[in-house]
């Protein structure tokens, strides 16, 4: 359970981070909070050649708050984005999620980008980045690539990243509005583990109560978070009522094809997904 | 092929350094170089929390870092909340008089945990305290006596404003 050697460097800039990417490609890794790649290599699971710290990088550590977007940067840990006031107003979803993201002491090291690239289909943060089409800025030493995070995710734990790029921001679209709502809601065998399946909403309506707008999702439950787009549309326009809630859950569900493991049979993720999907409908049209 | 980077960090408020593998991992450096051996090694791959001690004052879990990361950072170990003279603090008094250890290995964490809690929030619900404490796990107490030492911890903090 010792990792494999390595050399490691700990460039003081995104450009110098960029930089030794671009000399040692796949040779290399990134670590900032280390919370998944370090259990990886433990394991040996992962052995890079090189291990490139960005945790200290200032530019990585920025969250910027605007009315219709929040930036928050890759390097940020998930414990100062749960005790940040002003994104729990902008992000409730968000912060819903961090809830069930381990524990204290991983959250306390752990980072929103680290959670992205690392991309296990169970993980709270990738769903929700899904869920509200955050957009991931990429950057090499060429510049920098926008990428919506809904075309990030490729399979378990596989991404879009090119070996020369560090994932630097996640800009994530803020929904402004009297009634928005949103839940997250997940199972997990042990609290803090990843989960089983889990399902997160966000619903805003009218002043009549009906749907304005709608995203939801659901992780654990495929190779990657999925969001539902044309499952969400289903509630357009109608009041949140108990059957169109139903009906929405159903459909959520079915347009899954989860794979069961040693932890749950298929069928027990799709019956969770359906049942976690209602929920949170309910609680984010309360 | 081998490779060393110099680490220097404040630990329990010492200038500590050394110089080690970059994949030395920090309860490695804490233990093999500084010998400080009350911090354990349990599942080595950030399950168990039996290796948890403060960065810069937040609890983390010091196998899932490596001692390079830590450069300059200040680390407080579970031989850091011992009263000046060494003998046990106010939280450790507590898990002793409440029978909230057997083998005692889950402890180190364990304390290092409840410290943490105790120090942002010095009236904690018993949900909270398991929520603070979820990231340990215990294999042979059983954790109703251990939140029963927070309790307790956290009774005498406010009754006589003894510090954990």
């Amino acid at each position: 359970m010792k990792a494999a050697p390595f050399q490691y460097a700990r460039p003081a800039s995104i450009a110098e981070a960029c930089a030794a990417l671009a000399d040692h490609g796949a040779d290399a890794k990134l670590i900032a909070g280390g919370q998944s790649l370090v259990p990886m290599m433990a394991m040996r699971l992962a052995r890079p050649a090189w291990l490139i710290d960005i945790g200290r990088i200032a530019e990585l550590q920025r969250i910027e708050i605007g009315q219709d977007c929040v930036s928050i940067g890759a390097g940020v840990r998930q414990r100062a984005v749960e005790r940040n006031a002003a994104l729990r107003q902008r992000l409730p979803l968000l912060m819903q999620a961090l809830a069930c993201v381990g524990h204290v002491q991983t959250r306390n090291r752990g980072t929103v980008g680290g959670s992205i690239v690392h991309a296990d289909p169970a993980a709270e943060i990738p769903l929700v980045a899904c869920v509200l089409d955050a957009v991931l800025e990429l950057r090499d030493a060429a510049g920098t690539t926008d990428m919506p995070a809904r075309e990030f995710f490729l399979a378990p734990m596989v991404t879009a990243i090119t070996p020369e790029q560090c994932l630097v921001a996640v800009r994530f679209p803020v929904w402004n509005g009297p009634r928005v709502g949103s839940a997250f809601e997940e199972v997990s065998i042990r609290h803090g583990d990843f989960a089983l399946a889990s399902a997160c909403a966000q619903i805003a309506l009218d002043d009549a109560g009906r749907v304005q707008r709608a995203t939801l999702g659901i992780g654990g439950a495929a190779p990657v978070p999925q969001a539902l787009p044309e499952v969400a549309e289903l509630l357009l326009g109608h009041a949140p009522d108990p059957v169109l809630l139903d009906k929405t859950a159903r459909a959520a569900a079915e347009a899954l094809e989860p794979e069961g493991d040693l932890h749950a049979p298929a069928e027990y993720r799709r019956a969770l997904a359906r049942v976690l999907t209602r929920r949170v409908l309910e609680a984010a049209t309360r | 092929m081998t490779f060393s980077v110099a680490v220097e960090l404040t630990v329990n408020g010492a200038r500590r350094h050394g110089s080690v593998e970059p994949r030395t991992t920090l309860v490695d450096f804490l233990r093999e170089h500084l010998g400080l051996t009350g911090t354990h090694v349990g599942c080595e791959h950030g399950v168990c929390g039996a290796c948890s001690i403060l960065l810069d004052g937040v609890p983390v879990r010091s196998c899932l870092m490596y001692a390079a990361q830590a450069d300059g950072c200040a680390v407080t170990t579970i031989e850091g909340l011992s009263r000046a003279d060494g003998t046990p603090g106010a939280l450790q008094d507590a898990f002793c008089e409440t029978h909230a250890l057997q083998c005692g290995y889950c402890t180190p964490g364990m304390v290092i945990a409840a410290h943490a809690l105790l120090e942002e929030n010095s009236t904690p619900s018993e949900a909270e305290i398991r929520e603070a404490l979820s990231g340990n796990l215990c294999r042979c107490t059983g954790y109703v006596q251990i939140v029963e030492a927070v309790q307790l911890a956290a009774a005498r903090k406010k009754e006589h404003g003894i510090d954990s």
